[in-house]
């Protein structure tokens, strides 16, 4: 890739793949922009005219937008602390040498191989069900009144729901950060008198520091557009106690539909989320340099 | 403080006897070298004292106090990793305040030892900086000083300066030395280099697969060494073994004689040969010399320059005084 020639010939060739992916984000993109300022109603056909920033404004102004801004903090929040300190002491579990390791190792890693729809429907129909699930059955067995998770505590729920699928993400890249902290060093920090735990918070949490900025960074831009599991659970009920942003942008364009509504919505999505990149890149993002 | 006993120590991983139960006295004060090949265990005697692995069988004594089943950090000793181990996110001055820091020491007493750490070693101009940022020798220097502000009984290095270049290894051995005249702590270094272990001892301890082969003062070790594998493995460059006939004439299984015992002359001598290569060093010259008659290839050192090339004819003819003589079983015959 060093003459003139080399590098045209370079650009030539990666053109197309690079045309298509900028089409692929550009034209749903625009349109969504688009649609945003029309009002657009699928049960009002006809002429669809410009409105201008109405359609944000009623997103905006909507009651259920606030609930819904604080359910995904929420959501995010409650998953990225779940998981990174489970996914730390777990890491901390499966790097001890212990017999059958690499069948355990898999096992934990299994649930991340579970579709986000199977997952949630099996914690809503076997596990939280309060006549037939397991906890409810747990529950009667030592006497006490079921417990009905997902109307009662339905985002408690669907935090623990998606932080049993990320667990193992975060569990995996936290144990192989763990095994490449040299074990001289820890030797080293066990001869100047540090006992095990300080160890781990003088040692191994700061070693962990960089694989935790990925782990979050990642996690973060999945989480925020968790859809799949409150769909399946709670449609984002009872009222709007489970209704995410995500969710808010669906119930908007596809249960009222209103594609205008909805095209705001994601609009302002969009934005909270670059919002929320930029203070995590400013945050964390340090991290990374060093 | 710092008078180290060992009493039948051994250690087995699973099957494997890596040391059989052997004995070892280190006097308070003493500068102790474990040398050997790879894999001799010498590395595991100094975890082993170090607390760092468990003993299999026998006794460890600090100061006349069982350690056989204390806590590293309880033993009072320090030690110096190859890789140095230092704590990539701490600046210097708190890796070496690290101990002190896990021992409750009041601040006042840790900033005067730092102080006094990092002034012994140089370490002023760079107190503030992290390891990243450190040469290979200044970042050696900050382990030492980690070690040092422990005010330990004993100082224990694992092979401290293999990741050194040559220049730096040599500028560091002699700190190190300098560093244990002033201190007058006990310190066991562990190394396969013999001419560390030369250089620094008072004592070298010679390990062969977990057994020790001998225990002595370096020129001890060279004037006398106790059997082949010691006569071979001090020295550098190696002695000459000779087995077969030439050795038959002596009444014995190998006679070995040092580089630096044999003299050279282009008209007569003691074995006829020819010189293969000649490594001229200026201050020494080495002749690999062949086609001697005897069954090994012949390695002869002489002082200054010396003109002779490569295919010429020499005449080597051994100093009878310092030729060692050893028995079917390896073993000196005085």
């Amino acid at each position: 890739m060093s003459t003139q020639h080399s590098r045209s010939a370079a650009r030539l060739m990666i053109s197309p793949s690079v045309i298509l992916l900028l089409a692929w984000m550009i034209i749903p993109l625009s349109l969504t922009l688009y649609f945003s300022f029309l009002r657009y109603n699928l049960l009002m056909p006809g002429a669809n005219p410009f409105v201008g920033f109405e359609n944000y404004t009623y997103f905006l102004t909507d009651p259920a937008f606030f609930t819904a801004l604080t359910n995904t903090l929420l959501l995010v929040g409650g998953v990225l602390v779940i998981t990174i300190i489970g996914g730390v002491l777990l890491a901390l579990l499966l790097d001890q040498p212990m017999w059958g390791q690499g069948i355990v190792r898999i096992l934990v890693i299994a649930p991340f191989f579970v579709m986000p729809t199977v997952s949630a429907l099996v914690w809503k129909n076997m596990f939280m069900n309060p006549v037939n699930g397991l906890f409810a059955y747990m529950a009667k067995a030592v006497g006490l009144q079921p417990f009905d998770f997902l109307a009662v505590a339905p985002l408690a729920s669907i935090i623990v729901i998606v932080s049993w699928q990320w667990l193992p993400f975060a569990t995996l890249i936290l144990l192989t950060a763990m095994q490449s902290l040299d074990s001289e060093r820890l030797e080293a920090a066990e001869m100047d008198g540090a006992g095990p735990f300080a160890r781990f918070f003088y040692m191994v949490v700061p070693h962990l520091s960089r694989a935790i900025t990925v782990v979050i960074l990642i996690q973060t831009i999945f989480l925020l557009s968790i859809f799949a599991e409150i769909l399946v659970t709670t449609n984002g009920g009872p009222g709007n106690a489970s209704t995410n942003l995500t969710y808010l942008v669906y119930a908007q364009s596809l249960l009222q539909f209103d594609v205008g509504g909805g095209s705001a919505g994601g609009v302002v999505a969009i934005i909270l989320a670059n919002i929320v990149a930029i203070f995590l890149m400013r945050m964390i993002g340090k991290n990374l340099d060093a | 403080m710092g008078r180290i006993t060992l009493d039948k120590v051994a250690k087995r991983f699973g099957e494997v006897e890596v040391i059989p139960p052997l004995d070892l006295t280190i006097e308070d004060g003493e500068f102790v070298v474990f040398v050997g090949p790879s894999g001799c265990g010498k590395s595991t005697l100094l975890r082993l004292i170090a607390g760092l692995e468990d003993v299999s069988g026998g006794e460890i004594r600090i100061d006349g106090q069982n350690a056989t089943e204390m806590p590293p950090a309880k033993r009072g000793l320090a030690m110096v990793f190859q890789s140095y181990a230092l704590y990539p996110h701490m600046t210097v001055r708190k890796n070496i305040a690290f101990p002190l820091k896990m021992a409750g020491m009041p601040e006042e007493e840790q900033k005067r030892r730092i102080d006094n750490a990092a002034k012994i070693l140089n370490l002023t101009d760079y107190i503030d900086r992290r390891p990243g940022q450190l040469s290979g020798g200044q970042r050696q220097r900050v382990a030492i000083g980690r070690a040092i502000v422990r005010e330990p009984a004993a100082f224990l290095f694992d092979e401290p300066l293999s990741n050194l270049d040559a220049a730096l290894r040599v500028g560091m051995r002699l700190e190190i030395t300098e560093l244990h005249s002033r201190l007058k702590t006990t310190m066991i270094y562990v190394t396969h280099d013999q001419v560390e272990a030369m250089t620094m001892a008072d004592k070298i301890v010679v390990l062969r697969a977990g057994h020790i082969e001998q225990v002595g003062s370096p020129l001890e070790l060279y004037r006398t060494p106790r059997n082949v594998f010691v006569a071979g493995f001090i020295g550098s460059p190696k002695m000459n073994l000779i087995e077969g006939g030439e050795a038959g004439k002596h009444g014995c299984k190998t006679i070995g004689i040092r580089p630096e015992h044999i003299s050279v002359s282009p008209t007569e001598g003691m074995w006829k040969g020819r010189v293969g290569v000649s490594e001229h060093l200026g201050s020494d010259t080495f002749f690999y010399v062949h086609e001697t008659g005897l069954r090994e290839d012949m390695t002869v050192r002489v002082s200054g320059e010396v003109e002779m090339k490569s295919g010429d004819t020499v005449y080597l003819t051994p100093d009878m005084d310092k030729l060692h003589r050893f028995d079917d079983a390896g073993l000196r015959l005085s």
